[in-house]
């Protein structure tokens, strides 16, 4: 079947059955690689992409779901202000081990920043437990955050 | 705490020359030279032709390093990129004694070539220790190349020019300068001396510019815009994409199964039965080449997954199908009350201490197999065509991946070209080379370039696991507090009923021995069925628990400070020498044998170092803690690395584990190359020993694996990721790796403290709340 979709601002139509979940779209048919294949079941966060902004699992999101909905991956998160801040934050501050996670993480930070400029170390909790990083890089991510929202790095939950 | 015996230079260092390196630089570079398969040889003899490659020309001064006209220079960095950040750290020392400009420094991937660059793996955290003296020399030895070309065009001697200015050859006495590009062309036909790796002159450190300073890694301005890079990201023109089932009992083989229902479902191109290769190989998880199976060939991934939901297989399940993780945990139980199998080191007289001691102290400790997951599941991509292969892999370990694929498809290696791909997190799971295999044979069996990529549930249930083991310990101590016997009998698995389970062993060398007069280590094995291999710091990871915690326990017994405790036995004056490693002992980190026998041995004052640095950085006996709060430190040497950590925890009265912060004191020599790269590997490798000790349990029902995904298998969260503080004791040692050496004494550290806040020792991982309860 085929769908029309809008992804990083441009129309991209696609012929596919309507269970394809939007990861193996983007991934294997739009040939855009950076979205990650992690679990499968919306456990680990690897494959997050926005829909209209807001932080979605792609690999567990039909095709069929996605409408009209604008879809932002890592490849076109930079058109943002905020997204291309987040970027900036993780090459400065060396967040990634083997990197794998971080498109994810990334696209989490975003829609984090996006709604909420000044975040406190519970809302990054809360915004991104969702996100796995196997390395566990989960300090540089949380000073990376700090960074691109213009805060303090320092991590002040002390003991 | 293993290995303590690796040199005989270890009683030197014990007894004083604190700080010193026990073997000389130039005994090291010879040792790594047959250690790295002839790495100090093969750099002798670089490339010295010009190429051109890519729109640029490149001029080629050895197989590490090709400058541009304009001034590139290109630095290829020779060992598997997994995370650890080696493609950064060794081009930044390559560029160091080259003296170049890091802004025009590209770091590549280099091909798979032993003539040309030794070993090329990522494992044990060799990567440093190996490569880091040697390619300082290649990269001074290119400078002396492009000096030389310099003073011939100015025909004036090279000793009167310098290259103060990064990426420039000056004539020190007019201030003329070429850049790197113009002389290239020439540098590259200047022929050096043979030896020129030996005599080279290295810069004085304090010279640096390059090493030492945090730089970020070369390919995050690809990760954070979502670039190709790994292997799951390859494509090939004509590629199809494969899943490949496997029984879910280790072992098993398909019998027969729906393949023409398969055939005609939607986007499925093929299904057909995959012969192993005999022997499979298991239970030893590096062994395993390829196992019997079933694939689906689908124009998409997702199609082939799907089809697994069709998937209708009659198994034959084959021997192990009645093993269980309850069954061995009863045997453990009932094999601790037997005597052991075998007494593999016995110092002094055990019983005759233990009927003499003061205070006797009995402790068991148990830990549960555990699986790798690197996030990015096992995947390989091959094209097959006329006797040839080519693969492309996240690999730990290409060389073996080659020779695995030559000898099951049945063609010389150099029929086998491996590309090494970024590699989504390793922890020594892609050590493992069966995913290439498979890769390989499906696309010789389906005619197409081929993807192979498992789901997650394939990924977890057909990994090679951490074994599992059980510890028997007994203490004694004289009337003044001191250790005076020690005994472990540890019930541990054997895959053929001999020779102990891949990475199931434990050294005769493992800490307390030698530091304490009467020991005895002994063992009893279980048969398993289950392929086990190397986790992220191999049996220390699991070792550094049982063992840590139990000393602690013994600190406690003694009425000690359990730093002071640790501190004084490490100053133990007279050590218990080692017997002689047993014949035909190879290499791994065993003690005596292999690459570990060329490095220097254990020396207990870089432990004390840690020690002290850590009690005084984390406040250790200062802090004034609430209720149920408690701090707790373990210290543990693995892969050359010297590391403490106090953590700070709070356990509520419902029994929950929260990590307040962590507080790490790392040695690992003379040198940082990246402190950015290397704060980040020890803060991860910390938090990998807390998810471990948290939540990480692979258990057996029927001869297969009981988990599924990270919903029953759960790593460490942001919510649940305490802040973890660095600091390094440098010290004039040899500079060696940081990859695994944080992960061991995480998780004695981690019990030590809830046994500090609760008064209750945790015998068994994964931590279970139900223990912790207040009472």
């Amino acid at each position: 079947m085929s769908y029309t979709i809008n992804v990083n601002g441009k129309a991209e139509t696609v012929d596919v059955d309507g269970s394809t979940p939007l990861l193996w779209v983007l991934r294997d048919v739009l040939d855009l690689k950076g979205s990650k294949f992690g679990c499968g079941m919306g456990l680990c966060g690897a494959c997050t992409v926005h829909l209209n902004g807001m932080p979605t699992r792609s690999c567990i999101t039909p095709i069929s779901m996605v409408g009209s909905a604008a879809v932002t991956t890592i490849e076109g998160v930079g058109a943002s202000p905020v997204g291309e801040k987040v970027r900036a934050a993780w090459i400065e501050l060396d967040v990634p081990q083997c990197g794998y996670c971080q498109a994810g993480q990334i696209m989490a930070a975003t829609a984090l920043l996006t709604s909420n400029p000044r975040p406190t170390d519970g809302d990054i909790d809360d915004a991104m437990s969702g996100n796995l990083c196997r390395c566990y890089t989960y300090t540089r991510i949380r000073a990376a955050i700090k960074q691109a929202a213009g805060l303090p790095t320092a991590d002040t939950r002390e003991a | 705490m293993a290995r303590l015996s690796a040199v005989q230079t270890t009683e030197k260092g014990a007894a004083g020359s604190a700080g010193r390196e026990s073997v000389s630089r130039r005994a090291f570079l010879v040792a790594g030279a047959a250690a790295g398969g002839g790495l100090l040889i093969n750099f002798s003899v670089p490339v010295f032709a010009e190429t051109a490659s890519g729109p640029r020309r490149r001029y080629t001064l050895n197989a590490y390093i090709q400058i541009d006209p304009d001034s590139t220079v290109t630095i290829m960095s020779k060992c598997p990129e997994i995370g650890q950040g080696i493609k950064t750290s060794l081009p930044m020392v390559v560029a160091e004694e080259l003296d170049a400009d890091w802004k025009n420094v590209v770091a590549e991937q280099a091909p798979l070539d032993a003539r040309a660059y030794g070993a090329q793996f990522a494992g044990g955290s060799f990567s440093t220790p190996m490569n880091y003296e040697p390619l300082r020399r290649v990269g001074a030895a290119a400078r002396e190349m492009l000096v030389t070309a310099a003073a011939r065009a100015w025909h004036v001697k090279p000793e009167e020019c310098d290259t103060q200015i990064a990426g420039f050859v000056r004539h020190t006495g007019t201030s003329r300068k070429l850049s790197y590009g113009a002389l290239a062309a020439k540098a590259s036909q200047i022929k050096l001396a043979p030896d020129v790796l030996r005599t080279v002159k290295v810069k004085d450190p304090k010279d640096f510019r390059i090493i030492g300073k945090p730089i970020s890694g070369v390919d995050n301005p690809l990760i954070v815009t979502g670039q190709p890079l790994f292997g799951i990201d390859m494509s090939l023109p004509g590629m199809k994409y494969a899943v490949f089932e496997k029984c879910p009992v280790f072992g098993g083989r398909p019998v027969s199964a729906n393949l023409d229902a398969i055939k005609a479902l939607p986007g499925v191109r093929d299904a057909f039965l995959v012969p192993g290769a005999r022997p499979t190989g298991l239970p030893d998880g590096m062994a395993i080449t390829l196992q019997d199976g079933i694939a689906i060939i689908g124009d998409s991934w997702w199609a082939a997954n799907a089809a697994l939901d069709k998937l209708v297989v009659q198994w034959n399940e084959g021997p192990v199908a009645s093993q269980s993780t309850e069954q061995f945990d009863r045997m453990a139980v009932d094999l601790s009350t037997k005597p052991p199998g075998q007494v593999f080191r016995h110092d002094g007289d055990v019983d005759k201490a233990f009927a003499s001691a003061a205070k006797v102290i009995e402790g068991q400790y148990a830990y549960p197999l555990v699986a790798h997951t690197p996030l990015e599941p096992m995947n390989a991509t091959a094209r097959y065509a006329d006797g040839q292969v080519e693969v492309w892999a996240p690999t730990q370990n290409p060389a073996a991946g080659q020779g695995a694929i030559a000898k099951v498809l049945g063609i010389p290696p150099s029929k086998v070209t491996v590309h090494m791909t970024r590699a989504g997190g390793g922890f020594g799971r892609r050590l493992g080379t069966e995913y290439m295999v498979e890769a390989a044979v499906l696309s010789k069996m389906a005619g197409v370039p081929i993807k192979v990529l498992r789901n997650r549930k394939q990924d977890i249930q057909h990994e090679f696991y951490r074994p599992a083991g059980y510890h028997n310990f007994k203490a004694g101590l004289d009337s003044a507090g001191t250790l005076v016997a020690f005994r472990d009998h540890f019930i541990t698995f054997t895959s053929d009923g001999e020779k102990l389970s891949n990475s199931a062993n434990m050294d005769a060398t493992e800490f307390p021995a030698r530091f304490v007069p009467n020991l005895q280590y002994a063992q009893s094995m279980m048969l398993l069925g289950v392929p086990t291999g190397p986790m992220r710091a191999p049996q220390s990871n699991a070792l550094g628990y049982a063992f840590q915690s139990f000393l602690d326990e013994v600190a406690v017994a003694a009425g000690k400070d359990p730093i002071q405790f640790r501190i004084d036995l490490f100053n133990t004056p007279h050590l218990v020498p080692n017997p002689p490693p047993p014949r035909g002992r190879g290499g791994g980190r065993r003690g005596g044998g292999g690459l570990f026998g060329m490095m220097p041995g254990f020396n207990p004052k870089r432990a004390v170092g840690v020690l002290e640095l850590v009690r005084e950085k984390s406040g250790w006996g200062q802090r004034k803690l609430p209720p149920r709060t408690g701090m707790g430190v373990a210290f543990y040497y693995s892969h050359l690395g010297y590391i403490a950590e106090v953590m700070q925890v709070t356990v509520a009265r419902e029994g929950t584990v929260k990590v307040d912060k962590v507080w790490l004191a790392a040695d690992v020599g003379r040198q940082i190359v990246n402190p950015s790269g290397a704060i980040n590997q020890l803060q991860g490798g910390a938090l990998d020993g807390i998810s471990q000790a948290l939540g990480q349990a692979i258990t057996i029902d029927r001869g297969r694996v009981v988990q599924t995904n990270f919903d029953d298998y759960q790593l460490l969260r942001m919510n649940q990721a305490p802040p973890v503080e660095v600091f390094f004791n440098i010290t004039d040692n040899m500079v060696t790796g940081l990859g695994e050496p944080a992960v061991p004494p995480a998780p004695p550290a981690l019990c030590n403290a809830i046994a500090a806040a609760t008064g209750k020792r945790v015998r068994k991982l994964p931590i279970d709340p139900a223990t912790l309860v207040a009472t």
